[in-house]
């Protein structure tokens, strides 16, 4: 039986640029906060875009209070190296490490997996040291997730001895367990976005321990009609002469607009459709990956606003039971 | 002629850039036919990843690295008539690498080391934007065999639009960085020792000595395609720039895109590279934002559920009055949402005009383009002639 997404003890949140990710990751954070979990959402690709999500000015390193059992960090190499050498390495440093991380960065931007390794190992490390209920990762776009939840295995394979060696199995034991981590890949209803997430999902499972924990469909049209009443809005034209009369000559650009939407929400469906296929033919029934949908909300709002439209969604949809809830429009 | 067709009539190169999604490799398909409808000679459309779909709807069975003629008949058959040859080819950046190394090894020693080494793959596949740098790569090559009037760059979707710009540039400074010498010295020299560099100290721990020798040893050969390498990036630098390319940004007008397709055409603009147009591309049509409409909605709206319910419903006959009403009060109190979506994209859509000296659109058509008629339909819009 899968667990619920607020169960785990490590959320990646994932997709295509531009899918609406990382409000998604904001969101799940917010849902589990208002369920009673202390929980920590991470920015791993430090564009500002989760500080923007919870109008905060900017993340660091070190995590920010967001709300009650909400904090929020960006992840830093730099600082993610400084802490790893403090902790692991004992060796202290006072100060910047300045030539140093630049050096490291030039070699770790060139040896595969070492400066994932030190971002997927400070997560692993406060999942370990149970900081945290749930950390919410909003990670990277699609395709270098991979690599960062590929990283311990990477390395394992690559690297012979050395200390980072010694130091993947345990987060190898983390990650590949899916009670503990799991991944909720983000979509639209849109064909590159859709045949990303299905390309994703076939390569965490080849290329990594990882387990998908669920798919989040984003701006999803809605059923506006039953058959009957969306035959009746397709004919709508043939009336076209009276409704004008009635109510004006922009009433053609009107039907235009219901019907370009109605066209819209088919081909959207089209691809979700393709997408469940997808899931239902890789996995029992009994343990498919389910796709939470989210409505277009035509909002207006930015930032925190929409976060928390798009966690009350969510809720709609995760269904979270046990802890009572903290707050929020539910 | 149109602002397109004048662009296509003067420059030899044409890089269509853009976030990913937006339409590039169809976009760059029906420009190839534009130019073709309007000027003899031969245009090649280089594409970088196309659906296979695109490849079927050309007519072709599979494309690959050479050239290959799309059928006149194909477009015959649709009524659409050309001047020109449309030629395709894809990039298989797979391929691309090895052939690089093959190039670019001194002799067979070094080309065999480097292509056996366990770190080949994952180093190459990872640094320096390695698909942008190929699709360069490739341009300078068909460019320089003079075969073809015009070749028209469908560019690898990054999430950074800019790094096919940059990757020629950080090829040149991978070879001359003092890193990567500091980095393979101690492994050439055996009197250097490890032990006088805080770095390998602490690499040495963390990381083992095996593993940055490995690293060390792919560096070192490296190093020795340097000079083929170096000079190539230079001369692909050198066509960026060059008054016979241009730059196409194409985009929707999404927030996301929209972004994107203004942060890359100011820094074109910056770097002086020639922005030709940008193409805005699945617009919804403009009266959707207008007053005309929203005055009609709200009357709409406002009837809805009276006589006009029942007056539409006798005259398409055989359907229920209350689900008419129904039908018109959603369709009306939809129509807000989408309004407002259309005026939001014509706000980004007049900005980016802006940046560009041509702006280019091409409306939301729904289902996918399957064949050579959808894609002159769209050569057709952005030739502004539809």
């Amino acid at each position: 039986m899968r667990p619920g997404l607020l169960d785990l003890d490590l959320l990646w949140v994932t997709g295509k640029g531009g899918v609406g990710k990382t409000t998604t990751a904001a969101a799940l954070a917010e849902v589990a906060a208002r369920h009673g979990r202390r929980t920590l959402v991470c920015e791993m690709d430090a564009k500002g875009a989760l500080a923007n999500a919870f109008d905060v000015g900017s993340l660091t390193f070190e995590p920010t209070q967001v709300s009650p059992g909400l904090q929020a960090m960006a992840m830093n190499t730099e600082d993610a190296l400084r802490e790893y050498l403090r902790l692991f390495v004992r060796i202290p440093f006072i100060g910047r490490i300045g030539p140093l991380a630049k050096t490291f960065d030039f070699v770790a931007d060139a040896a595969p997996g070492v400066k994932e390794i030190l971002s997927v190992g400070k997560l692993c490390y406060e999942v370990k040291e149970r900081t945290y209920d749930l950390i919410v990762v909003d990670a990277e776009a699609s395709g270098h997730i991979v690599s960062q939840i590929g990283a311990p295995k990477v390395i394992a394979d690559l690297v012979q001895v050395g200390l980072v060696r010694d130091q993947t199995q345990w987060m190898l034991d983390i990650l590949n367990d899916p009670a503990r981590t799991g991944v909720a890949v983000v979509t639209t209803p849109e064909e590159m976005p859709v045949t990303e997430t299905i390309e994703l999902l076939g390569r965490l499972t080849t290329e990594t321990g990882a387990h998908a924990s669920a798919v989040v469909a984003n701006r999803v049209l809605p059923v506006l009609f039953s058959r009957r009443e969306q035959k009746i809005a397709d004919r709508l034209e043939e009336a076209l002469p009276i409704l004008k009369k009635a109510a004006g000559p922009g009433t053609a650009t009107v039907l235009e607009a219901a019907r370009l939407t109605e066209q819209r929400r088919q081909s959207g469906a089209g691809h979700l459709d393709r997408l469940r296929a997808f899931l239902d033919a890789e996995l029992d029934v009994d343990d498919a990956v389910p796709i939470f949908t989210i409505p277009e909300l035509f909002s207006r709002a930015s930032g925190p606003r929409v976060v928390s439209l798009v966690a009350d969604a969510l809720t709609d949809e995760l269904d979270p039971d046990g802890y009572p809830n903290r707050g929020g429009d539910t | 002629m149109s602002e397109l067709d004048n662009l296509l009539a003067s420059r030899e190169m044409i890089l269509v850039a853009g976030s990913g999604g937006v339409g590039k490799t169809t976009i760059s398909a029906a420009l190839g036919i534009a130019a073709a409808r309007r000027h003899k000679g031969k245009v090649l459309v280089l594409t970088i990843d196309p659906a296979r779909r695109l490849a079927s709807a050309l007519g072709l069975d599979e494309v690959g690295n050479a050239p290959i003629r799309i059928d006149p008949k194909a477009f015959e058959a649709d009524g659409v008539k050309l001047r020109g040859e449309v030629w395709v080819a894809m990039l298989d950046t797979k391929a691309g690498w090895d052939e690089l190394i093959r190039r670019h090894a001194p002799d067979a020693g070094v080309r065999d080391a480097v292509l056996s080494n366990p770190l080949y793959q994952n180093i190459t596949s990872r640094f320096a934007h390695s698909h942008e740098y190929l699709a360069m790569e490739k341009l300078h090559d068909l460019h320089a065999t003079g075969e073809f009037d015009l070749v028209i760059v469908d560019t690898p979707p990054s999430r950074n639009a800019l790094s096919i710009l940059d990757a020629p540039g950080r090829m040149v400074e991978f070879f001359g960085s003092r890193l990567l010498r500091w980095l393979t010295v101690p492994y050439r020299s055996r009197l250097f020792t490890v032990a006088s560099k805080p770095f390998y100290q602490v690499a040495d721990r963390v990381l083992g000595s095996r593993f940055l020798q490995d690293i060390a040893d792919f560096f070192i050969l490296f190093q020795a395609m340097e000079s083929g390498f170096v000079k190539r990036a230079r001369e692909v630098e050198a066509l960026l720039v060059d008054p016979r390319t241009a730059f196409i940004v194409v985009t929707t007008l999404e927030t996301a895109p929209s972004y994107e397709a203004r942060f890359l055409a100011r820094s074109l603009v910056e770097r002086q590279m020639s922005l030709g147009a940008i193409v805005a591309n699945r617009v919804l049509p403009q009266e959707l934002a207008g007053a005309k409409a929203a005055k009609s909605a709200a009357k709409l709206l406002d009837l809805a559920d009276g006589d006009l319910a029942s007056s539409i419903a006798e005259e398409l006959g055989g359907v229920s009055v209350k689900q008419t009403a129904t039908v018109l009060t959603q369709v009306a109190a939809r129509f807000d949402d989408v309004a407002l979506v259309a005026a939001r994209e014509s706000d980004r859509r007049s900005e980016l005009a802006t940046l560009s000296p041509a702006m280019l659109s091409v409306p939301w058509m729904s289902g996918d383009i399957h064949d050579v008629a959808g894609l002159a339909l769209i050569a057709g819009y952005l030739r502004g002639a539809a």
